[in-house]
């Protein structure tokens, strides 16, 4: 009984997280140019979708950027959680903790803005007559993306017995060993699910990216979002819907012999 | 999970490499009047455009870029924004070069004024031959020196006629108690207060403060009978049927009634908002020659005609507009005859003083609700 | 003891560079302009006006308050149930929670109007019951949920990744000792979890307060702290009057967080401040 409220629990949420993106998979498939009125049956918008090469580009470059942001933060974010966990000063814990939150704090445009100021300027004392390019965009988006590493390793770190590091330093492990073997698997579960929100949020942002990219990257968001000048057109309903449908089948086709395996572990 | 998410890497980076560009489109373009030369094969073009504001190939359109860099040489790297402001702060901080940008005609105004934009050689701009005389010497470049007028479009009123009894002539319906909870209205201050000015007969570009007070007044009065302020969401709100009357671009409405028939447009007679987006070369291009032939070849009859179809904002340029075979020829909305012509008036680049004043006004009104 | 402190300054050099460089360089940027007028003189006359702000800003947090605190009535439940579940279930699970925010923004808010207008999927559901129709798009409650939406998966992972650690024995252990369902969770999984609570609280609640763009769509009419600074920096070029309302903002998301941490008690030392 218990089991079964639960899982209704749990197949609400799932409800409630996915009608959204299911409405956005059934007008991806509209045949007139709109995302409110259904007309009829088509697959244009995504013919249209694989000949455009302009959408194709801002798609890759919205790749290449959500991951290696997710992945130069998930490593100094990593690195600054442990340092972080082991500090003694309780001051410069304290401060180094504001740090971290404050680029949460700042409206988008606010922090969008001021790095572009900040690079403008830097620009300027090189005396480059560009200041802002792909480099500055990729700065902007790892340093968004840090606290949300940084959040999701200290909790891990505070849960993790520190007498276990201390036992492998004691069997002669160098500390080096030490933090491979012993730390880093038991906190990996914080490193990935930061890895992922880091991913997930540079793969969404538009106000940032729009303040601090140069001239020639223009990410999906920065290219959706200009669109509302007139309106989305359903070719992007499209592109999300493939992406949308992809990773799904990827996920669980990864998965799914796992757990299998696990079943019959069960049966045993 | 390291496996999953290993997994969900590697296809991010095969669909990366996969992603090289695909499909051959439609552009080609026999060199019109052999004007344009491989002179600057090799040099990159910076383009900074509103969104969809361009004919890109899509739904078998012509590939403006693609057909421009095949005839010249010069690789176009093309941006895009969402609003004259948001150009304008990007432009302003001089943080990138661009060779191109299209803002509106009062932003126009405030670039010239703040000597932002640089003034166009003519003399390599042939093709401003076709731009219609209606579209010359405009408040902002009196002399037309720089700017090229590309795009233009009119505020009307968008209804839905099995929603709205008979045909509504005036600004005055959005007020109207019998349509409650039925009413957009725009989700900027100078548009929304735009039309309270037009209804009490207030200059639009006023810098008297009572004249502002009185607008506003009007606008909280609005407050009540008001369902939303809308951007982009009227497309989904009037197609939808979520709201019956909405003011926006006539253009817009076209698209809107190729998705619901059952809406009308309507230009008010107390007058309207016009407005025209051109083309303009920013004191910092890298690429001036470049950029003026960009600027002629967005002039080439073609072009212009395949940009205004796909836009269906209306062409200031004559070569589109007295085309028999442009679909929207003699489209009573977008070109509306000399007797039904609705008045109109341009927004100026009002004086940050008045600016701020009626921003504050319309942060009072948005709180008073 | 000296050779790990070395190591130990390794790793944090990176970030505390880093920091330095692009997050308190830009901090310093925009308390420069929050007290300077437009020809950058010294001025108090930013932060005089923020008293018209009073209003705006009570709303944004008590709408980010609010949202935070029913992503977190839903999240640990949520959590602590996906927590008990095998080991491949959880991570498919997981990654079920993430991915509706890798779809664009702007696609899954029109796609909640379509959802909840006036003439929407659930009103015309509603209508063929005869009901009448309610009013979603332009309430409190619509911009509440969609910060609650966008937000939840930052909730429900920190909470999860704590929960997943914590030993079915010890549960069982305590069980065994005749604690009944509530002690268990006051005692045990409460105390054990805290530190996720108080990551995903400050991962939603803080985002959650300076949003601007849920507000526009969803609210209608409604104006958030977020949308107010966005039309100082946007459309006035105000970035003076921007930057103070922003620094204001801070101001109070850090003295919430600092109330916030002594509600949670001392048993997770330093997380937050």
């Amino acid at each position: 009984m218990k089991k079964t409220l639960g899982n209704l629990f749990i197949a609400l949420i799932y409800i409630i997280l996915y009608a959204p993106l299911l409405v956005m998979v059934f007008f991806s498939f509209n045949e007139a140019k709109s995302t409110t009125v259904f007309t009829g049956f088509s697959l244009k918008w995504y013919a249209e979708l694989f000949s455009s090469s302009d959408t194709m580009t801002a798609l890759r470059n919205t790749l290449v950027l959500a991951v290696t942001s997710a992945v130069i933060a998930t490593v100094i974010g990593t690195a600054a959680a442990v340092y972080m966990y082991k500090l003694r000063s309780r001051a410069w814990k304290a401060s180094l903790d504001m740090v971290t939150n404050l680029p949460m704090m700042n409206p988008e445009i606010v922090t969008g803005v001021s790095m572009m100021l900040l690079f403008v300027f830097v620009g300027r004392l090189i005396g480059a007559s560009n200041s802002l390019s792909f480099g500055t965009l990729l700065i902007a988006h790892v340093t968004f993306n840090l606290p949300y590493v940084i959040l999701n390793v200290l909790p891990k770190l505070n849960q993790t017995d520190p007498h276990l590091a201390e036992a492998a330093l004691d069997l002669g492990s160098t500390p080096m060993e030490a933090f491979f073997k012993v730390t880093l698997p038991s906190i990996m579960p914080g490193i990935v699910s930061g890895m992922i929100m880091a991913f997930t949020m540079s793969l969404d942002d538009f106000v940032i990216s729009y303040y601090t990219t140069g001239s020639d990257f223009q990410t999906l968001p920065l290219k959706i979002f200009a669109m509302t000048k007139k309106t989305v057109k359903p070719d992007m309903y499209a592109l999300s819907s493939v992406i949308f449908l992809t990773v799904l089948v990827l996920l669980l086709v990864v998965n799914i012999s796992q757990i299998r395996q696990e079943k019959k572990d069960q049966g045993k | 999970m390291k496996k999953t998410f290993c997994a969900l890497f590697a296809v991010c980076l095969m669909m990366t490499a996969g992603m090289t560009s695909c499909g051959e489109k439609n552009i080609t373009l026999e060199n019109p009047s052999g004007t344009y030369s491989q002179e600057y094969a090799g040099t990159t073009l910076n383009v900074f455009n509103w969104g969809e504001y361009i004919s890109d190939g899509s739904e078998g359109s012509f590939d403006t870029n693609a057909a421009f860099e095949a005839l010249t040489g010069i690789k176009v790297n093309y941006m895009n924004f969402e609003s004259n402001e948001a150009m304008y702060a990007k432009l302003k901080s001089g943080a990138v070069s661009y060779d191109i940008v299209i803002p509106s005609d009062y932003m126009i105004e405030r670039l010239i004024k703040e000597d932002m934009v640089q003034k166009l050689d003519f003399s390599k701009i042939d093709n401003y031959k076709y731009i219609d005389d209606e579209y010359r010497d405009l408040y902002f470049d009196p002399t037309n020196e720089y700017s090229v007028p590309y795009s233009v479009g009119m505020v009307g009123l968008i209804y839905n006629t099995t929603m709205v009894e008979g045909t509504p002539d005036s600004w005055g319906i959005m007020w109207d108690a019998k349509y409650a909870d039925n009413i957009l209205t725009f989700n900027n201050p100078r548009d929304a207060f735009a039309i309270a000015q037009f209804l009490l007969g207030i200059d639009i570009n006023s810098t008297d403060h009572a004249a502002w007070d009185a607008a506003a007044a009007k606008l909280k009065e609005q407050n009540a009978v008001l369902q939303a302020r809308v951007m982009d969401e009227v497309f989904n709100k009037m197609e939808g049927e979520n709201a019956a009357i909405a003011p926006y671009y006539a253009g817009d409405y076209l698209t809107m009634a190729d998705n619901n028939p059952d809406l009308a447009f309507v230009y008010p007679k107390e007058g309207t908002n016009i407005f025209v987006d051109s083309l303009c070369i920013p004191k910092n291009a890298q690429n001036y020659e470049a950029a003026l032939m960009y600027i002629n070849f967005m002039l080439e009859p073609e072009v212009a005609l395949a940009n205004a179809e796909y836009i269906c904002y209306a062409s200031p340029n004559t070569a589109v507009i007295e085309n028999t075979e442009y679909e929207l020829y003699g489209n009573e909305i977008l070109y509306p005859a000399e007797d039904a012509k609705p008045k109109t008036q341009y927004y100026h680049d009002i004086d940050v003083e008045t600016r701020s004043y009626y921003e504050k006004l319309w942060e009072d009104i948005l709180l008073d609700d | 003891m000296k050779k790990k402190s070395l190591a130990q300054q390794i790793l944090g050099a990176p970030y505390i560079l880093w920091s330095a460089l692009f997050v308190i360089v830009p901090l310093v940027i925009v308390v420069y302009y929050a007290f300077t007028d437009a020809e950058g003189a010294f001025t108090l006359a930013n932060v005089a006006k923020l008293r018209e702000y009073k209003e705006v800003f009570m709303i944004s947090i008590e709408y980010s308050f609010i949202a935070t605190v029913i992503c977190l009535l839903v999240s640990y439940p949520f959590a602590y149930l996906m927590s008990r579940k095998k080991g491949a279930t959880q991570r498919i699970m997981m990654m079920l929670v993430m991915l509706p925010m890798w779809m664009n923004l702007l696609i899954r808010t029109y796609s909640w109007m379509n959802i909840l207008e006036k003439n929407g999927l659930i009103n015309n559901f509603l209508g063929l019951f005869g009901i009448e129709p309610l009013k979603m798009i332009g309430t409190p409650g619509a911009v509440i949920f969609g910060m609650i939406y966008n937000y939840i998966p930052y909730m429900i992972l920190p909470i999860y990744t704590v929960m997943s650690k914590i030993d079915v024995s010890v549960l069982e252990a305590a069980e065994d000792l005749g604690s009944n369902s509530f002690s268990k969770l006051r005692r045990i999984i409460l105390p054990m979890s805290m530190p996720g609570v108080i990551s995903g609280f400050t991962m939603v609640f803080v985002p959650s307060v300076s949003t601007f763009y849920i507000s526009q769509k969803l609210g209608g009419k409604i104006m958030l702290i977020g949308d107010a600074i966005e039309k100082q920096i946007q459309s006035l070029y105000n970035y003076n009057l921007g930057a103070a309302l922003s620094l204001v903002l801070m101001v109070m998301i850090l003295i919430c967080m600092a109330l916030m941490k002594k509600f949670a008690g001392d048993s997770n030392d330093g997380l937050i401040m």
